[in-house]
């Protein structure tokens, strides 16, 4: 924090800021129009991942206002002196999958970026949080924004998950009990014994999310999981300076027994994988389960969304899950497209081929991942099954490039929203895990991945 | 910044729950790098059927509506995606204000920005309001200075804001130079806090 600011709010520096082609022309066209320069370029690095096409010739976009706007984020770029990993670079992909990766993200940090699932980079206990493109103009102006205090919310998840059960399974299974607005006006901290236990890139899944609890940002402590995943990372400390970034990061968790505004507790071990079956991320049911009826609403305007989602979805009340059948499968996004996520997905795709009904791809997150993926040879495994193997960007998440749905059609997705249009107008998404999505492209419908037999 | 003082004008109903900025405005017409023109694309996909005509099925385009410029909507209003296009939709529609149970955060703080006064109100009051609407369109006076929505036939609801947003608005400042003032402490701070990323 800099200073108090006006009126009870505060003046919070902001330690990195980054910037991607479609919340940021307007803030640049400001700072010109005031004449004014990026404050800490430095600290601003930019990705082109959101509108981009994951195939072909990606420096030659066909789709003229996506190409203006890519120009636009070169020439603004240039102008300003701030770092962009272009097309054609190593480190291209998605902007939250990259900023871990590169090791820019680090804790203690406070970070933005003018995209609602900035939340990702919570998960080494860096506060991150999405903004406006007002706000982006704020920060490259002022490397500062205006805040108030948050409230905050203690997430537990005690208990270990079962086999097949997944950090998105977590995830879901929480934004279906606290609802989509669950967490508003607050910052979660997920502690307990199964978010220990899990990988950095299973809890970027979860931080990823924490805005579809309505919450602006999640975090978790940082610990040894965290060190052994940042170090030697390109932009992290090295030598002398790694090692008192490390003294100061151990100190970044929650005293013992302190107070938050509200506490919410899952018992880890009893969660099964999870799948919507609405049009907002709260609806949502265990794969064991089946689609509710707007009958057992509680109330007449939760019977008015229910019932406008299955009309929306198409399905009929008491519908099981496993017995919805999909046309395509998504694996991709900044919640679900990381290495360890493209190893699941290829395990249980193994030696399998998909259903002849479904249309599968696969969009890793960043160059990196991509690369790292084929070292193993991930990628065969995808393309012997019938998956197509995409260039890394944000894809079909919310179809700004060509990748999207056809209206009608149904898709298991690895994503982060299942709002109406979100995928192609008239699209119909189910999110779930990498491997939930990779099982249900193999049998053309849900399937407890609980059960697979896999072939390894 | 444009400022906001008080408004009276027409109320749109729009009673539905955790309408998302998806819906407010769908990602094809993101592409934009311009602030303004985004009110024909406005609820795309909800207000105009498959061949581009509107959908009279939609409220808003509903001629009772016609040159509303207060829209009244369910809870959690502007969830989702941070993209401020969804508030420059709303402004360039015509609307100055809304009013719903609750907003979500991001969306509520672009309003801000952009001179949109989002109103809180009770879901008593909400329910108030629709019911009124049922009856015969409605106009209301939202005051920032008093905090309070009014009716001419006597119907009154306190709101609470937040008092710096409430100075920003009344008064339409420029953040940016405010924080700038802080140049001194700003500098200050980068002095003593030196980062960890690695130069290179």
């Amino acid at each position: 924090m800099v200073c108090a600011g006006p009126e009870g709010s505060s003046i919070l520096y902001i330690d990195l800021h980054l910037v991607h082609e479609v919340t940021s022309p307007q803030a640049f066209a400001g700072l010109r129009e005031a004449g004014r320069k990026v404050r800490r370029p430095d600290l601003t690095f930019a990705t082109l991942d959101h509108n981009i096409p994951t195939a072909g010739n990606r420096m030659a976009i066909e789709d003229a206002l996506a190409r203006t706007q890519v120009e636009a984020l070169r020439q603004n770029c240039r102008d300003f002196g701030v770092r962009l990993f272009d097309l054609d670079a190593p480190e291209q992909g998605i902007v939250h999958v990259i900023g871990p990766e590169l090791g820019l993200t680090q804790p203690g940090m406070t970070i933005v970026c003018g995209d609602s699932h900035t939340s990702t980079h919570g998960a080494f206990g860096a506060l991150a949080f999405g903004i406006g493109t007002s706000e982006v103009e704020h920060v490259l102006a002022t490397q500062c924004l205006v805040q108030k205090k948050p409230k905050s919310m203690l997430v537990r998840f005690p208990g270990a998950v079962g086999a097949g059960v997944t950090a998105k399974d977590l995830i879901l299974a929480m934004i279906a009990k606290i609802g989509t607005d669950g967490a508003s006006g607050h910052v979660i901290e997920y502690a307990g014994a199964a978010i220990r236990a899990l990988s950095m890139e299973a809890r970027m899944t979860i931080c990823n999310m924490s805005i579809e609890a309505g919450a602006r940002a999640g975090m978790i402590a940082p610990d040894q999981t965290t060190f052994n995943y940042l170090k030697s990372r390109r932009f992290a400390p090295q030598g002398k300076a790694w090692e008192k970034a490390e003294q100061d990061w151990s100190t970044l968790q929650s005293d013992d027994g302190a107070h938050f505004d509200s506490t919410v507790e899952i018992d880890a071990a009893q969660i099964a994988p999870f799948v919507t079956w609405g049009t907002n991320p709260g609806m949502a049911a265990p794969v064991t389960g089946e689609v509710p009826s707007p009958d057992r609403a509680t109330n007449e305007s939760e019977r008015n969304s229910i019932g406008r989602a299955l009309a929306y979805m198409g399905l009929q009340p008491y519908t099981r899950i496993e017995d919805i059948a999909i046309d395509r499968v998504f694996i991709g996004s900044c919640t679900n497209a990381r290495l360890e996520d493209i190893r699941s997905a290829a395990r249980v795709v193994k030696g399998y081929k998909i259903s002849s009904s479904v249309q599968a791809m696969i969009v890793p997150g960043s160059q990196q991942v991509k690369h790292a993926a084929e070292q193993e040879g991930l990628h065969r495994i995808f393309t012997d099954a019938g998956f197509e193997w995409r260039e890394s960007g944000c894809s079909m998440c919310l179809g700004m490039n060509p990748d999207r749905l056809k209206p009608g059609e149904r898709c298991a997705s690895t994503s982060n929203r299942n709002f109406e249009g979100r995928q192609g107008a008239g699209g119909r998404t189910h999110l779930v895990s990498p491997a939930m999505a990779a099982a249900a492209a193999v049998t053309g419908r849900f399937v407890d991945v609980r059960n697979w037999r896999y072939k390894d | 910044m444009q400022s906001f003082t008080v408004h009276t004008g027409i109320v749109a109903v729009l009673g539905r729950d955790n309408i998302d900025t998806d819906q407010i405005i769908p990602k094809q017409f993101l592409k934009r790098i311009e602030r303004t023109g985004y009110g024909d694309v406005l609820f795309f996909d909800w207000r105009y059927d498959r061949s581009g005509e509107p959908d009279p099925a939609f409220p808003l385009n509903a001629p009772r509506y016609g040159g509303a410029s207060i829209l009244l909507a369910g809870k959690n209003f502007g969830c989702g995606s941070s993209r401020e296009h969804a508030v420059w939709a709303l402004r360039d529609y015509g609307f100055r204000a809304i009013i719903a149970p609750s907003f979500a955060d991001i969306f509520a703080n672009n309003c801000l920005k952009n001179g949109v006064l989002t109103v809180a109100l009770q879901p008593a009051e909400i329910a108030q309001l629709m019911a009124r609407d049922s009856a015969g369109v409605c106009r209301l006076t939202v005051d920032l200075e008093q905090c309070q929505v009014s009716a001419e036939d006597g119907f009154k609801a306190r709101f609470a804001v937040d008092a710096f947003t409430r100075i920003c608005l009344l008064e339409g400042l420029d953040e940016i130079g405010m924080t700038l003032k802080h140049e001194a402490e700003i500098a200050e701070y980068e002095q003593r806090r030196q980062g960890f990323i690695q130069a290179q």
